[in-house]
Order: structure tokens, then sequence, then C-alpha cells
């Protein structure tokens, strides 16, 4: 349509976003599915989080449009998403070792 | 000086390094602090979950997983009819957008439905803030936090669409609007991507025969 470049940068298609849709819903069923396969929790939490990543990805690029966008864009908003993320996780070990701090019952 | 010139305007505004509306990079720097407020909720969860011993898992596959599921899907599908308002929207065409709009609120209405009666059933099995009858204690408070801000924000965002679609029938609101409107309600099903594998999938009831 001619309407959709409009605006001097290109943009997806109806095709493109369903195409996304079906792949959210199909990584969706996956993770129920990893739900109910009894594996070692770290392993489970990785492939759900990697997964959920890759879900959020998928819906940033293209439902929100960030991939259309000037790449300037993505590089002032990411970082400052990440850099935060990663100073909440400093303390995160400590949960580790706070049962051991208990007092016993 | 031509250079001077343009620095002058730039300083004044002229340039538009992101060459998106400013109510759009508006929008973008909410959804990034909002999207911090839930890394640091979910980080709080995960670090309460580690440090405690006897972490409920509560969620048998009926009706819990399925009604969960469910509503991935209605979050999704509103998603994908989100995409095609704004796509309606960009085009002018009136009907169209509305219809994609109201599909995208009854995707958010059924949310909230199945995720109120699901707290139902769990409060009725005996869940509560700051005891339960399955093991720690602070399941309740951090099950509530997250599913109950996320929920909210999914109220918001039904209300914002249609004060949005009510503008944008009458001629009030731009297109730019729709899809400012749209950007929220992306991230708000984003934010139940990350909610689902940590909160529900990882508290599957055990020895359940499916």
């Amino acid at each position: 349509m001619s309407a959709h470049t409009e605006h001097g940068h290109a943009e997806g298609t109806t095709k493109l976003y369903l195409s996304v849709w079906v792949i959210l819903l199909l990584l969706s069923a996956v993770e129920v599915y990893l739900g109910y396969l009894h594996l070692p929790l770290h392993l489970m939490l990785s492939l759900l989080m990697g997964l959920s990543l890759v879900k959020a990805g998928m819906i940033i690029a293209y439902f929100m449009h960030l991939r259309f966008e000037k790449v300037g864009l993505v590089w002032t908003l990411l970082p400052m998403w990440m850099i935060v993320t990663c100073l909440l996780f400093v303390f995160f070990p400590d949960s580790f070792r706070a049962l051991e701090f208990r007092f016993p019952k | 000086m031509a250079t001077g010139e343009i620095s002058s305007s730039m300083w004044n505004g002229g340039g538009s390094p992101y060459a998106i509306p400013s109510k759009k990079l508006g929008m973008w720097l909410f959804i990034i602090s909002d999207a911090l407020t839930f890394s640091a909720l979910l980080i709080a969860y995960s670090y309460v979950r580690v440090a405690s011993d006897s972490w409920p898992s509560p969620f048998h596959f009926w009706p819990s997983i399925v009604v969960s599921t469910v509503m991935t899907f209605c979050l999704l599908t509103s998603s994908i009819t989100m995409v095609m308002a704004v796509a309606a929207a960009k085009q002018g065409r009136i009907g169209a957008t509305m219809g994609w709009l109201a599909g995208t609120m009854a995707g958010g209405v059924a949310f909230l439905v199945l995720h109120a009666n699901e707290w139902r059933t769990l409060i009725g099995e005996g869940l509560r803030p700051f005891e339960n009858p399955w093991g720690s204690p602070l399941f309740g408070a951090t099950f509530f936090t997250c599913t109950g801000l996320h929920m909210l924000h999914v109220t918001i965002g039904v209300g914002v669409l249609a004060v949005v679609a009510a503008g944008f029938k009458k001629g009030r609101y731009p297109a730019d609007y729709v899809e400012i409107a749209g950007l929220y309600w992306h991230f708000v099903d984003l934010v139940w991507m990350f909610l689902f594998p940590l909160i529900y999938l990882l508290s599957i009831a055990p020895n359940v025969a499916h």
C-alpha cells in the first residue's frame, strides 16, 4: 500500500505481522510444554527466560516497530534498561546464602 | 555562516535526531522506566524465591495452567489486532480502526476476567498475601504484587484505548495517538511474556496427571 511508505521509511506488511504472531503463539506453546518436562531448575529457567527474551525481542522489533525506526533510538532506549537491570542483579547472589543465616527451627 | 545557522536551528529544536513525534519518544521513555519497575519486581520475586525454602507450586494443569495459557493467547491476539488498528488508522479508515480497537479491548477484558477468576479460585483455596496452606508465606505477597500490577496496567490500557478510539472517531486525535497507545499495549503484552513463565510455569503442581 502506498500509505505504508508515506513517512519515508520501510514498514512491515500484514503478512509479516501475522507470521510474527504465529511464531509468538508457537513459542508460548513450547514454554508450556517445557513446564511439564521435569528438567533441572537451572536448565528450565535458562530455557524459559531465553524463549521469553526472544519473544520480547520480536514484540519490540515488529509490533512496537523499533526495527523500522532510526537505529539511534534503539541505542538510546535499550542500554538504559540493560544497565539498570544489570545493576539490580548486583546483590542477587546474597539470596543463595540467605537460607544459611536463618536460625534453626 | 552556514554551519552557524544549522547549529542555531539545532539548538532551537530544528533537528529531529530520532525522526519520531515527541509524544512517541515520551511514551518510549515511559515504557523503559516501567520496564525497570517490572524488572525490579521480578528480580525481587526471584530473590525471595531462591532465599526461601518450600516455595509453593500450586498451579494445577486445570484450571490454572490452561487458563493462563488462554490468557496468553488473548493478550498476543489483542496485540495483532492492535497492529491492524494502527495500520488502519494510518490509512484513515476510521470504521476499520474502531473494529480492530474494539477487538483489542475485548482481548484485554477477556484477560482481566480470566485473571480475576484465577485470583478468586486461589483465594478460595486459602491464598493470602502473608499466608497460604502450601509453603513459604511470601508466595502470596509476590504473586499478588506482580500479577496485580500487571492487571492494573491492562485495565489502564483498556481505558486508554477507549479514550483514544473515541477521540480518533471524532477527529480530535491524529493517527499517531493510536500508534502511541499501541506502543503501551504491546508493552503490557511483553510484560506478561515474562510473568507467565516465571510465576506460572515455574510453579506447576507436581504429580499431576494430564
